[in-house]
């Protein structure tokens, strides 16, 4: 059930260090959003905040509102765990647990939240296998570890177990950065397939990627070394691509930045 | 002209590489010699150590009556009777101690990594542990006498030996997990809690089972380090030559006291007996470090 995500004046910060400023931005269900723009500007520390990772970070504190169909997930009585559930995340570099096999990869996160009918695990691994484009690749090897497979496989893993329990939003942080083309293009479908189901956000370095998966294309910015990052505008993905607002958007998505 | 130009052999210019300076291959020479005399400093006693042990006790533990038999009713001077009873109270107090120290260590760890940060609290646990990684196990033997039998008034027992010994292990055990608590990348926390997992459960079923081989292996070496102490045993716990299956009270042999016992004995019987246990300390201590090993290639995460 995929639900939009609504991000109201966010401001984050690292301890003293202000990293994002007045962030607000619209994201529609069953839709695409990239966000790019160079490195530093705070891509990641905006998309950790609509799960509630930021916090992870020692020192890291939020203003603002972000609203899950019009829920504000960081109300005061809002279990972040529950956050954490609802809004699921991919992460730039593949991290399957090592000590598990593929299969209890997968399904890691229901085994951990008590669901032991094995006949419903079994289902869930191969749907969400599936879904992330692997289980061909991997059906005769279930129960070897997940350490084993190449990137590209462990990157789709991490996205089957993130689908595995079934989230309203998917995050992604550059989710291709360290892929091969011939896996990147594999997972691009995939979004495209997930965008079926699922809100997805994802940060991209790449130019052509945002173009070929996004519907609508956030562009963040930097002003100067140590000031906050800011989103310099938001529209859809073809207008940004060919008559951006902004003469910053043009700048860097022309490759003429800096 | 043309003859220098084809003939490849024939330098137009100096060479480029010379053969190694003298000055070089003196140095080099010095050097190897040092390096080669410091292992053999290094490894003399050692080798010696082994051999006398090896000579003296082997015949001794070959007997299977050694396995099966304790001291008792035995006169010092007689031959015969075994080390049951010694090897039982080694690792008797042993795996007390461990069962005791295990949790405590491994839930201090936790707390400093997980949870302490920089905390003043976290702090002050790591620079305790620090102390009393370095506090002498004859301090420690000393401390349990004052406490748990002068204070107390309870009397000396293998549980008040195995009480110094976990004084020494658990600094062992916070060092050693806390290591490798700290290697496991934080990416795998992250990625668990993205799936919706509270910090207790990633921490159970995520971060402890990837560091879990080498806590074992720390722990089973603390174990092996403690099981060959002589102080606590010493002052903590009277030696008995036969086999005391009470841990609360009376006296209970364990190896090492069994060699200082056997010291005062001048008899050839006595002789053989100080280096039976020897090597029976020897091998035990060499079969949990097998056993480590072997516990932590089974459990060290696979990629095949
Ligand atoms: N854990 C942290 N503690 C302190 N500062 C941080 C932390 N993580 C990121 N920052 C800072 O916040 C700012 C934004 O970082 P962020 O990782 O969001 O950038 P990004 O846009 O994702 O960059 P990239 O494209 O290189 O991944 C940077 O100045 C960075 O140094
Ligand atoms: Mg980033």
């Amino acid at each position: 059930m995929a639900k939009r995500l609504d991000i109201k004046d966010l401001n984050l910060f690292y301890g003293k260090f202000h990293a994002v400023e007045n962030v607000s931005l619209a994201v529609p269900p069953k839709n695409v959003t990239a966000f790019i723009g160079p490195s530093g500007c705070g891509k990641s520390t905006v998309l950790r905040s609509l799960n509630r990772m930021h916090e992870v970070a020692p020192g890291a504190r939020v203003e603002g509102k972000v609203l899950l169909d019009g829920e504000d997930i960081y109300a005061s009585t809002v279990d972040p765990v529950e956050v954490r559930r609802t809004i699921g995340m991919v992460f730039q570099r593949p991290n399957p647990f090592p000590t598990m096999s593929i299969r209890d990869n997968v399904v890691a996160g229901l085994k951990l939240a008590g669901v032991k009918n094995k006949k419903e695990l079994d289902e869930v691994a191969e749907r969400s296998l599936r879904g992330a484009n692997l289980w061909n690749e991997v059906k005769d090897r279930l129960d070897k570890p997940g350490g084993g497979l190449s990137g590209g496989q462990q990157q789709r893993l991490c996205i089957a177990r993130a689908i595995a329990v079934q989230p309203d939003v998917l995050l992604m942080d550059e989710p291709c950065s360290a892929l091969d083309p011939i896996s990147t293009l594999a997972i691009e479908d995939l979004i495209t397939e997930l965008k079926k189901e699922y809100t997805i956000v994802i940060v991209t370095h790449n130019m052509q990627q945002a173009a070929r998966v996004s519907d609508q294309t956030a562009f963040f910015n930097l002003l100067g070394v140590g000031q906050p990052g800011q989103l310099i505008e938001v529209d859809d993905t073809e207008k940004i691509f060919s008559n951006p607002g902004q003469k910053a958007t043009e700048d860097y998505i022309s490759g003429r930045f800096g | 002209m043309s003859t220098n130009l084809a003939d490849p052999t024939r330098l137009a210019t100096p060479p480029t590489f010379q053969s190694v300076s003298l000055s070089r291959r003196i140095k080099n020479g010095l050097a190897t010699g040092l390096v080669w005399g410091a292992f053999l400093i290094a490894i003399i006693p050692l080798v010696w150590v082994l051999y006398t042990v090896l000579q003296r006790g082997f015949p001794v533990i070959l007997d299977g009556d050694w396995w099966q038999k304790s001291m008792s009713g035995l006169l010092a001077r007689q031959q015969g009777g075994g080390a049951y009873h010694a090897i039982y109270g080694t690792l008797v107090q042993g795996l007390v101690c461990a069962v005791i120290s295990v949790p405590i260590g491994i839930m201090v760890a936790i707390y400093l990594v997980e949870y302490g940060g920089r905390s003043r609290l976290a702090k002050s646990t790591t620079f305790m542990v620090d102390i009393l990684t370095g506090v002498p196990s004859i301090v420690a033997a000393l401390f349990v006498y004052t406490v748990w039998i002068t204070y107390f008034g309870l009397g000396r027992s293998a549980l008040a030996v195995s009480l110094a010994l976990v004084l020494l292990m658990v600094p062992v055990i916070v060092r050693t997990t806390e290591e490798m608590l700290k290697i496991v990348p934080d990416e795998l926390r992250e990625a668990s809690y993205a799936l919706g997992i509270p910090k207790w459960k990633t921490i159970v079923k995520i971060v402890i089972p990837t560091a879990l081989s080498g806590i074992l292996t720390g722990i089973m070496l603390a174990l092996a380090r403690v099981m060959g102490e002589t102080a606590p045993v010493l002052v903590l716990a009277a030696y008995a030559p036969f086999i005391n299956y009470n841990l609360f009270d009376g006296p209970m042999a364990s190896l090492p006291l069994m060699m200082v016992n056997e010291r005062n004995n001048p008899t050839q019987a006595g002789f053989e007996r100080i280096w039976g246990a020897a090597i029976t300390l020897v091998v035990l201590i060499t079969l949990f470090n097998l056993l480590a090993t072997v516990i932590s290639r089974a459990l060290a995460p696979k990629t095949k």
